[in-house]
């Protein structure tokens, strides 16, 4: 049987800005009545593409045809009435409107100016009504859960006459019953002849609802994969660029260590954020966490620094209970944390390398206590040589320094305070290969020196060449902890992330 | 199937009416006491008496409700509602008739309005600051034109002033009360029945999501602050038929008023939730308490200033509590 002729069909799209090729030449195609997963680590593509075919964005090459006929839309306005509605990940409603506003605001039956309540009522239910969606439709939106608001996003993103539905990470915040329910309303509109294009970091999920599935990396089309004709494995190394043959053994792979331990979690967890986990880390240890983006990565590292709290569990830190209830106390027990967001949460862009250095140290000794300008000069340039930060000037501001560089001053605020722990999420990326190699020597001779260490990252070639001890997430669970002997290659880690078992 | 439960079938007052019950029971609180404590107080007449003299504020106060419903404040309304007065009253003096003053007055508030809604929001600054400017100019205006108070003698507006309206029962109103009351229903019909309203409400509550989901919040923004100048002068115009003199003094800090009012009517200063009849309680309340302290007597009429502060303190921390369980 032939396929059903294109509803969508995107051709040689390119899209530019500043420095960066966003886009190129990429194809994508969307038929009636299936559900189309779009598939990508972060930075492939995926918003880009997604924003490109609402609206958001002109391009700068290729074609876009919506029925056969080439479209191009001035913005997300009009990619509406052409009929490609979009549910973004974050519920884009007003929660203080009753439920019917949200459907029908902006186009509410009217008559000479009057807004015609009954009948906006009636038809609000009615949409809900064809996602199995029955509730009271004159109550605010605020009284439901996520996951009914969710749905009430997509009643009115299929108000217009949608013949295209984008969902873009709309699971992100559902729990499991959440996304079942999603995924039942899914169904039903891929039976009535709707196109959905559904973005999720969750692998269950895309294999669970999508039927097809399109994969970016870097900006450039990988393929079009039926998800049935594709492991998850394929999957994973398509998204993560590598084939697997191509993985090779690394060679100088640290020695395990036995260690006191240092940091215990015991069935920490915070629900919608990570499932309990229990984790050990000893003194001179490196643990890495792998996983895709979204997995729980973060998450873990947020609750071991105490910068969300957790709903369950407990944590022991050198064999003595303590409740981390926030940062500051995470730092009086000597753990830091140098984030994944380096320009938003880290780095004071306006301020130099030397203020920048020494602000953490400064809060931990409180402000009527300040360090004496020597002394901050002293530590500065002890670290400023030791990790190489180039330019080799304190007095420079950060913002000045490349993004390598302001990795090490991020790093050398913490190690200032000579941590008992160090938590580096990501802190390799968007880094230049010279830098990056830098910061894995740093990492191994603080490890060496007897540090802790939490190294997060996406590279798993990186966390294996780093870690004694591989911690293994997926669907935000903790599903395996790999010792990193002879045998763990990046293939079998891998197949750990794509099937949720260890091997 | 059904996801989410139906909230309760039990009679129970939905959270978004509470401020205003509150507020409605304050008023019949205050009104009771007031009936037990002084002779001839319980009567129609006090309620209307409360009307006819703050009809000024009430106008003003409904336009300050749309400003606040959208997520703004309007600082400029007590310096558009005295150059109001002025204008009146100056161009009455030169021989004009009174129908293009009023016209004219209506128009030049409307336009000061629509300029700071522009401002505000194609410059994304702080209605604070745009408003707080827009108090200083039209303040500066005033005195401009002339730094005495200027009566009004014109037939028409003392017409306005003299008129009782006989509502039977040895009770009256005045032309200002008919034109406030005017203004209240068409503004109330405008805020639940028109596209405009709603969008008033749903740019208060998100402003970004207002904005994706396909709304026209930039020419909300301008419309409330456009309104809000409107309702100001026609305020002054109500203003200088109750007090026959144009003077750049008159309604000194009378935007604070008009925000208590709103504020002790149940309107969220954060914007998106409240309800006009609770702007109508409010300047009630407010002009309840100053009859009360008349009736007493023996208090200094600073008394009132001190009640409004502390209702103020209470409905605030209200307001907090009502939205701190919301989230």
């Amino acid at each position: 049987m032939a396929p059903p002729a294109p509803i969508l069909r995107m051709k040689g799209i390119g899209k530019q800005f500043p420095g960066v090729k966003a886009l190129d030449g990429v194809d994508f195609r969307l038929l009636p009545g299936e559900v189309h997963a779009l598939m990508g680590e972060n930075g492939a593509g995926k918003s880009t593409l997604i924003k490109v075919l609402t609206g958001v964005y002109d391009i700068d090459s290729g074609e876009i045809e919506l029925a056969g006929r080439p479209v191009a839309f001035p913005g997300p306005q009009a990619a509406r009435q052409a009929g490609i509605s979009t549910v973004y990940q974050e519920v884009n409603l007003c929660p203080n409107l009753s439920v019917t506003e949200n459907v029908v605001i902006g186009r509410e039956p009217r008559r000479l100016g009057r807004v015609r309540w009954k009948e906006a009522r009636r038809r609000a239910a009615e949409l809900l009504g064809r996602l199995d969606l029955h509730i009271d439709v004159s109550a605010p939106l605020s009284a439901y859960s996520p996951a009914v608001q969710q749905m009430v996003a997509i009643a009115r993103a299929l108000d217009v006459d949608a013949r295209v539905l984008i969902l873009d990470e709309p699971t992100s915040s559902l729990d499991k019953d959440e996304v079942a329910q999603l995924f039942r309303v899914m169904r039903r509109l891929k039976e009535q002849g709707i196109a959905i294009l559904f973005v999720s970091h969750f692998l269950d999920q895309i294999y669970e609802i999508a039927d097809r599935m399109t994969i970016l990396r870097n900006g450039r089309l990988v393929g079009e994969y039926l998800t049935s004709e594709l492991s998850q494995v394929d999957l994973v190394a398509k998204m993560i660029g590598r084939e697997l043959a191509d993985l090779e053994r690394l060679e100088d792979r640290p020695p395990a260590r036995e260690g006191a331990p240092l940091v215990e979690a015991d069935g920490l967890g915070r629900s919608r954020a990570i499932e309990p986990f229990t984790l050990t880390i000893r003194e001179g240890e490196v643990v890495g966490l792998a996983g895709l983006l979204g997995s729980g990565r973060t998450e873990i590292a947020r609750l071991l620094f105490g910068a969300d709290h957790a709903g369950t569990g407990s944590l022991r830190i050198g064999g003595e209970p303590v409740g981390l209830r926030t940062p500051r106390a995470a730092i009086r027990h000597r753990l830091a944390f140098c984030s994944e967001n380096r320009r938003e949460e880290g780095l004071v862009p306006d301020l130099t390398v030397r203020e920048n250095i020494v602000l953490a140290l400064q809060a931990a000794r409180g402000w009527t206590r300040p360090i004496p300008r020597r002394r901050q000069d002293e530590l500065v340039a002890k670290y400023v040589s030791a990790l190489n930060i180039r330019p080799a000037d304190p007095e420079q501001p950060v913002r000045n320094l490349s993004g390598g560089n302001q990795q090490k001053v991020l790093l050398a605020r913490w190690l200032i305070l000579e941590p008992r722990l160090l938590i580096l999420d990501e802190p390799t990326r968007g880094i230049d290969i010279g830098a990056k190699a830098e910061i894995q020597r740093l990492v191994a001779e603080l490890s060496g020196g007897g540090m802790a260490v939490l190294f997060i990252s996406a590279e798993l070639e990186e966390v294996l060449r780093l870690s004694h001890r591989v911690g293994v997430l997926r669907d935000r669970r903790l599903v395996a902890e790999i010792d990193n002997d002879e045998r763990l290659t990046t293939g079998a880690l891998m197949e750990t992330i794509a099937s949720g078992a260890a091997s | 199937m059904t996801v989410a439960t139906v909230p309760g079938r039990r009679v129970r007052v939905p959270r978004r009416y509470v401020p205003v019950l509150v507020t409605a029971a304050l008023f019949l609180a205050m009104f009771a006491a007031g009936g037990i404590r002084y002779e001839g107080f319980a009567t129609g007449q006090i309620i209307l008496n409360v009307f006819i003299d703050n009809a000024f504020l009430l106008v003003v106060a409904v336009g300050m409700t749309f400003v606040i419903l959208a997520g703004g404040i309007d600082l400029s309304v007590g310096s558009v509602v005295a150059l109001s007065t002025m204008v009146a009253a100056t161009l009455l003096k030169q021989g004009w008739s009174p129908w293009p003053v009023m016209v004219l007055v209506l128009l030049i508030g409307a336009v000061l309005g629509l300029g700071m809604g522009a401002i505000i929001h194609y410059f994304e600054i702080q209605p604070f600051i745009v408003t707080l400017a827009g108090m200083f100019l039209a303040r500066g205006l005033c005195y401009t034109i002339g730094t005495r108070s200027i009566p009004i003698d014109d037939p028409v507006f003392t017409a306005f002033a003299q008129t009782r309206i006989d509502l039977g029962a040895d009770m009256w109103i005045s032309p200002g009360v008919v034109v406030a009351a005017a203004v209240v229903v068409v503004a109330a019909y405008t805020l639940h029945y028109t596209r405009l309203g709603r969008n008033v409400y749903a740019t208060g509550g998100n402003e970004q999501s207002a904005l994706l989901m396909g709304l026209p919040v930039a020419r909300t923004k301008i419309a409330v602050y456009t309104i809000s100048g409107f309702c100001s002068a026609l305020g002054g115009l109500v203003l200088s038929f109750y007090m026959l003199s144009g003077y750049g003094l008159h309604a000194v800090g009378m935007e604070l008023d008009a925000i208590g009012a709103v504020v002790i009517g149940g309107t969220l200063l954060t914007g998106g939730s409240g309800y006009l009849f609770g702007t109508v309680l409010g300047v009630l309340v407010l002009g309840l308490i100053q009859t009360i302290i008349s009736f007493e007597g023996t208090l200094n009429s600073w008394w009132t200033r001190i009640l409004i502060g502390l209702l103020l303190f209470v409905f605030i921390l209200m307001q907090r509590l009502i939205t701190a369980r919301r989230r």
